[in-house]
């Protein structure tokens, strides 16, 4: 179960933001709503274990995230979190293979090759995995993005508008695989989005305001 | 996948910003490494040349080139001494050992030296075929001088006249090679040894034959030999002993081993106020030439230093610049689990590889350039060789390794303390 209780986050002492406590029952897909400047952002990076919140405590999974070690923290983000920004954003200078087997080794997990094909081939990109970034297409780099969010097996996959810079065809593709992996890897999941092509496939919300 | 595999990819996926931050490093690095191997090999020939001899007694000129032509046989002799004067200091009792020099003449730009078998007992001379000179014109050669002419023994070969060239050829006689010596690492490798006699007679009869010639094109230094006058042939050898009965006679130079520490003092000056003899120390000369030599060595250390401080600088804003680049990527590995432990590790790995390959190449670029100088050299007595490893280089290493270090450790830091909520918030 993940939950928040109590946070708020300021900025610059200025700008606070308090969020509404949230509880999520493992394997919940939830979407996350918002117009930009609502926090949205702020949340899920409290949610990654990236952001300190001034007050409040995020639980994952019995765990007390920000009462971890910094080190620790790295590491359990690595292997309890997955990610899929806006832009997929992967690291040039290695393959696709590469890219992933690097997520394994940063999450202190042993490399494991079986693995990465398993996830490139239910995410229809096996036949890409030795190619380097600069050779894909914008859609291709979303799915290679989702396949480096799941393959440590998260409980908690966060998307941040994974769709809103893809058409339609590649945002429906995109959602539909959001939802087809997050069962797959029994993953508790969060899309933060204001596109309205998403909303529909989601039955529980937690809105902004 | 480890940070040292990333950095290593990183650095091949800019393939023209390493190339020439490895190559600023490795032009700098190879400058010093040349300059260490030949004023290291410079010294070293020079004390190994010299290490036995005390003083060297010889016409009054320049102490550096007396010291120049009698121990290191590069500079035209300061001219002759008379054989007298020259007996007359080997019995003094300062003196334990002296070792007569004559210079004259050559074998393809070999010198052929006079001298008797002290020169033997100072250089600790062993023969590897064949034994040392014994009568007139039997000649013992240099290691190399062997190698390099393919002379064996029983060959024989005609000298010519003076230290270089070979236009004036002393054909009454010829020289016949009884011995060659084991190599010696020192300029004994690149002699022709025989006895005084045989120079002696050598231009007795050249000057009889070829008079006429010779005014008219000897236009070379003094050669002692020339005016050595006519009298006494017919002598074996030229052991101190018997040298007294070549009244008139000249040598090039007398090498001198002191008897006692004390003679340091006494001896020199004393020579040096004999009308027309003087002594040099070879082991002060040496220290001048190479405190000549030195002014040149440290603008190049300094060109060189420079040099590395530009690659310092280079790599340092490689890796700034492509940090701003790649803060969203670092930001992405801290999302993936990375700690920040690790980026600051992925950053320095990058600036350490890229100064250690440039190190290393450098260091190898320099021991080739200077196997290539040497075998351009045209003085074999003081070839340079770049195929030698010193323990010094290890320094040359540990700089690279420093430079790297320095370089890499503000972006590092960078990395080390990144906000990567407030990176991936901005994108």
């Amino acid at each position: 179960m993940i939950a928040i209780k109590s946070v708020a986050h300021s900025y610059n002492d200025a700008t606070r933001i308090s969020f509404n406590d949230w509880e999520i029952n493992n394997g919940d897909q939830w979407l996350l709503l918002g117009e930009s400047g609502s926090g949205k952002t702020t949340l899920l990076h409290i949610l990654t274990g990236i952001l300190k919140p001034a007050e409040g405590e995020v639980m994952i999974n019995g765990t007390a995230v920000y009462s971890l070690s910094a080190k620790k923290l790295d590491q359990f983000r690595g292997r309890n979190i997955g990610i899929i920004f806006q832009r997929p954003h992967l690291i040039k200078s290695l393959t696709i293979t590469e890219n992933l087997v690097m997520a394994q080794s940063f999450a202190g997990l042993p490399e494991d090759l079986n693995r990465v094909n398993e996830v490139l081939e239910s995410l229809g990109i096996a036949a890409k995995k030795n190619v380097y970034p600069n050779e894909l297409s914008q859609g291709q780099l979303q799915r290679v993005s989702i396949a480096r969010a799941v393959i440590n097996k998260p409980a908690l996959l966060i998307a941040d508008e994974p769709t809103s810079s893809l058409d339609d065809k590649n945002a429906a593709a995109v959602l539909e695989l959001l939802l087809q992996q997050s069962g797959l890897n029994q993953a508790t999941m969060i899309v933060a989005t204001h596109d309205k092509r998403v909303k529909d496939a989601f039955t529980n919300t937690y809105e902004l305001r | 996948m480890s940070p040292l595999k990333i950095s290593w990819k990183s650095i091949w996926s800019k393939p023209l910003s390493s190339a020439l931050n490895i190559m600023l490093i490795a032009f700098g690095t190879g400058i010093l490494t040349i300059l260490l191997l030949a004023s290291t090999q410079i010294s070293e020939k020079l004390d190994n040349n010299s290490k036995d001899i005390d003083l060297v007694v010889g016409a009054k000129g320049s102490p550096l080139q007396l010291i120049l032509s009698s121990i290191y046989y590069i500079d035209f002799p300061t001219g002759n001494i008379p054989l007298k004067d020259a007996q007359e200091l080997a019995r003094n009792p300062f003196v334990k050992r002296a070792v007569p020099l004559a210079q004259g003449d050559n074998y393809k730009g070999i010198r052929i030296v006079g001298t008797d078998t002290n020169f033997v007992s100072v250089y600790k001379l062993k023969t590897s075929t064949g034994k040392f000179w014994a009568q007139d014109f039997e000649v013992t050669i240099g290691a190399s001088v062997a190698g390099n002419e393919h002379l064996k023994v029983g060959d024989t070969f005609f000298g010519a006249h003076g230290l270089t060239g070979s236009t004036d050829v002393h054909k009454t006689h010829a020289y016949k090679v009884v011995g060659i010596l084991s190599p010696q690492g020192n300029v004994t490798d690149n002699l022709i040894l025989t006895n005084i006699a045989s120079v002696w007679k050598m231009h007795d009869d050249h000057e009889q034959e070829e008079a006429e010639e010779h005014d008219k094109n000897h236009d070379h230094h003094d050669s002692a030999i020339e005016k050595g006058g006519h009298k006494g042939a017919g002598h074996g050898s030229a052991r101190p002993d018997e040298i007294g009965l070549n009244e008139g006679r000249e040598i090039t130079a007398l090498l001198i081993q002191y008897r006692s520490p004390m003679s340091v003092v006494m001896f020199p000056r004393m020579v040096n106020q004999m009308t027309t003899l003087q002594a040099a120390s070879p082991a002060m000369e040496s220290t001048r030439l190479f405190s000549l030599i030195g002014v040149g060595i440290d603008t190049l250390q300094w060109f060189a230093v420079l040099i590395m401080l530009i690659a310092a600088i280079s790599v340092f804003v490689n890796l700034y610049n492509s940090l701003k680049e790649r803060s969203y990527d670092l930001a992405i590995m801290r999302t993936l689990g990375a700690s920040r432990g690790q980026l600051f590790q992925i950053v320095i790995f990058e600036g350490i590889l890229l100064t250690l390959a440039g190190t290393l190449f450098g260091i190898g670029l320099g021991h080739l350039a200077l196997q290539f100088i040497g075998a351009y050299q045209e003085s074999s007595q003081a070839r340079l060789t770049g195929f030698i490893l010193l323990n010094d280089e290890i320094y040359l290493f540990v700089a690279g390794l420093a430079i790297g270090i320095f370089a890499a450790i503000i972006p590092a830091l960078q990395a080390y303390s990144a906000n990567i909520s407030k990176i991936l918030s901005k994108n």
